[in-house]
């Protein structure tokens, strides 16, 4: 299934960013000794409406590029271009304003709503924030109202969360995020933490919300499977940059770099009789540090179809089919 | 022939502020020489407690193991002295836990970790242990095992913690590895190495493995024979292809229907189990799954269904209706 294609200007326009960490030694003096390179060269797209899946490993950059998004990091280098305007280059007092526009989704439930504060309280403080709502009936309503769109009871505003389940929980960081009413919403790894049985519910709570308020989602996530199922298009993200990117089911069907036909393989499928008939041979060694990444293509020392060349030659994404972006020089279609 | 570890009735509560969660309400089953058994459920549905019962883990106070047989090898381990208990864990019976990092003493160096275990069941010296050690690292695929055995946990990467730890289980020729979630901290690449790895190796070995996990594509992968679990009860139980391909119990049947899978296109939308899973200090003699269940009928709030043979042998299944549900799914698979 892909979405009509629509010549308008997309929401988000990410280009050439680059987040790089200094890491620092010494006691007294704290001196740079090298960096991180967490985002290395990243670009991409996303349109209105849509809900782009950023996939990868544990260290793949995929959290630091929703931050940079966010501009909860200023980005190294590069431009994060939100409806025209360039968000990496705004100051603080301009910020603000697009904050509103753009919210998120933490992964845990546990530790991004503060236990001191009532459901209600947390739900109400981004409208006390940015000064909307400023009569606390209208808000309170307004709380309740979040609370039965994400579809908890409105009597929840006066728990406080050690009183709910991981599912109920992520509910409220739902209403939070909604608040505002934001157009963009990144979901950094929304239903990881929660159960199997408790996830499904989550992940069609958000196809909802996008459908009743025309909402546009960065979903980060290292399960393909709920990739597969919430996305129009996805980027797999390896070690800082972006390997491969299509629209879903062509990426799931027909993957092309071996990074991202390795990680679809390395994930086993619900069903005995399916598994039985594959042969299967997991991709060998780790994922390299990011202090100190492999030169030319950072896949190459893992590779099954590595040549020479791989080690001296970063390959550049290119557009091998219309739509369908790959970073490896042997991908021929 | 009779089964490696047979666990009748088995129970074990903890007592709380709330009141007392019996946490394994009563679980039988056995495990064969050489067999993969997956015991599969959700936070709080008792598959850890119940295993950490088989070695007499559980912290007491507040737990206790109530009542009930756990037949190892000819010995009831719950009779054993405390002494001999100690010899059969991390001797006969092999642990490897969740999370790597917690499991291993950051103080103290692989080599020594692994060689105390050798030292400790088998009276191993200390040059024959410190051999045996660097095969073991070998043997699960650690390169380089001599300059390894002296380094410390926080020097080596996640999988190849894991790694380490099933050395150690596999260091005294345990017949029984029990590993609770072993994979679920671990990025899929690594995982899929991780399981591949111990599949391999209880295979050659000939050792028995209990694997508790929430991830219904490892079971389907790896196991052999599945125990369900629910609220502290087996709900159902059978050899692999039975439970994915002819499930009779409500919950197993809702849990394979909420989740998306990767080798299909998405379907319109996930059918969540709706509800949160039951408060265990409020269970009635009824069935804990009624109020989640759509085939839950008046009789159910009477009585707990108790164990009863469906399908092929071996497959048994909780729920007064498993018979006629089997025929409805079957008619509109």
């Amino acid at each position: 299934m892909s979405t009509p294609v629509t010549p308008m200007r997309p929401l988000l326009e990410v280009k050439a960013l680059h987040m790089h960490f200094p890491i620092a030694e010494g006691v007294v003096a704290r001196r740079a000794v090298g960096e991180v390179k967490a985002v290395d060269g990243v670009d991409f797209t996303v349109r209105k409406g849509e809900t782009l899946g950023l996939v990868g490993e544990s260290g793949c950059g995929k959290t630091t590029t929703g931050r940079c998004i966010l501009r909860l990091e200023r980005p190294t280098s590069g431009e994060v271009i939100f409806d025209g305007i360039d968000l990496a280059a705004l100051d603080r007092n301009d910020l603000l304003a697009f904050r509103r526009r753009i919210q998120v989704i933490f992964q845990d439930p546990y530790s991004s709503l503060n236990p001191r504060m009532t459901v209600g309280a947390i739900i109400a403080e981004p409208m006390k924030v940015h000064g909307i709502e400023p009569d606390k009936a209208k808000r309170t309503a307004r709380v309740r109202e979040l609370l039965s769109i994400c579809g908890l009871n409105p009597r929840f505003a006066d728990h406080y969360p050690h009183e709910m389940s991981g599912g109920q929980r992520q509910r409220v960081g739902i209403a939070r995020a909604l608040a505002l009413k934001p157009e963009f919403i990144v979901c950094d790894e929304p239903v990881s933490a929660l159960d199997v049985s408790i996830q499904a519910q989550i992940v069609n709570l958000l196809e909802d919300l996008r459908a009743e308020f025309g909402l546009t989602y960065l979903f980060i996530a290292h399960d393909l499977s709920v990739v597969r199922h919430l996305c129009q298009r996805v980027a797999v993200m390896y070690l800082g940059r972006i390997v491969e990117m299509a629209d879903c089911d062509t990426l799931f069907d027909t993957p092309l770099h071996p990074y991202t036909q390795a990680l679809l393989a390395a994930v086993p499928t619900p069903d005995p009789t399916v598994e039985r008939g594959r042969v299967f041979r997991p991709v060998q060694g780790e994922v390299p540090s990011p202090i100190n990444p492999p030169s030319g293509c950072v896949f190459h020392p893992r590779c099954p179809i590595a040549v020479p060349s791989c080690a001296r030659t970063r390959p550049e994404p290119r557009e091998v089919l219309p739509g369908h972006v790959v970073a490896c020089s042997e991908v021929n279609v | 022939m009779s089964p490696l570890l047979a666990i009748r009735d088995l129970h074990t509560e903890f007592r709380s502020g709330a009141g007392i969660v019996r946490a394994v309400d009563g679980i039988s089953y056995t495990v064969d020489a050489g067999e993969t058994v997956a015991i599969v459920g959700e936070s709080g549905s008792g598959k850890s407690v119940g295993a950490m019962s088989i070695l007499r883990l559980i912290p007491d106070p507040p737990g206790r193991i109530v009542s009930g047989e756990i037949r190892f090898d000819g010995r009831d381990l719950l009779k054993l002295p405390e002494d001999a208990m100690r010899l059969v864990r991390g001797g006969d019976i092999g642990m490897v836990f969740q999370e790597p990092m917690t499991s291993l003493n950051p103080v103290l160096t692989i080599g020594r970790q692994i060689t105390e275990v050798l030292e400790q069941h088998r009276n191993a010296s200390p040059s024959a242990a410190r051999a045996r050690a660097e095969e073991l690292l070998g043997l699960v695929g650690i390169s380089d095992p001599r300059r390894r055995l002296k380094q410390y946990p926080h020097q080596l990467s996640g999988g190849m913690r894991q790694r380490i730890m099933i050395a150690m289980a596999l260091a005294c020729e345990p017949k029984l590895v029990i590993a609770d979630e072993p994979t679920t901290a671990l990025d899929v690449t690594i995982q899929a190495q991780i399981l591949e790895l111990m599949k391999q190796l209880t295979q050659r070995l000939n050792i028995a493995l209990i694997i508790i996990t929430h991830n219904l594509g490892v079971v389907a992968r790896y196991a052999q024979r599945v125990n369900v679990m629910y609220a502290g009860r087996i709900v159902e139980s059978g050899p692999a292809a039975a439970i994915y391909h002819d499930p009779r119990h409500p919950y197993t049947m809702a849990l394979l229907r909420s989740v998306p899978r990767l080798d299909r296109p998405r379907q319109a939308r996930l059918e969540p189990v709706e509800g949160q899973p039951p408060d265990l200090t409020r269970l009635d003699h009824g069935c804990a799954f009624r109020q989640r269940c759509r085939f839950a009928v008046p009789a159910c709030a009477d009585a707990r269904p108790a164990l009863t043979g469906v399908g092929e042998a071996g497959h048994v299944a909780a729920c007064f209706r498993a018979a006629e549900i089997g025929v409805e799914t079957g008619a509109a698979a």
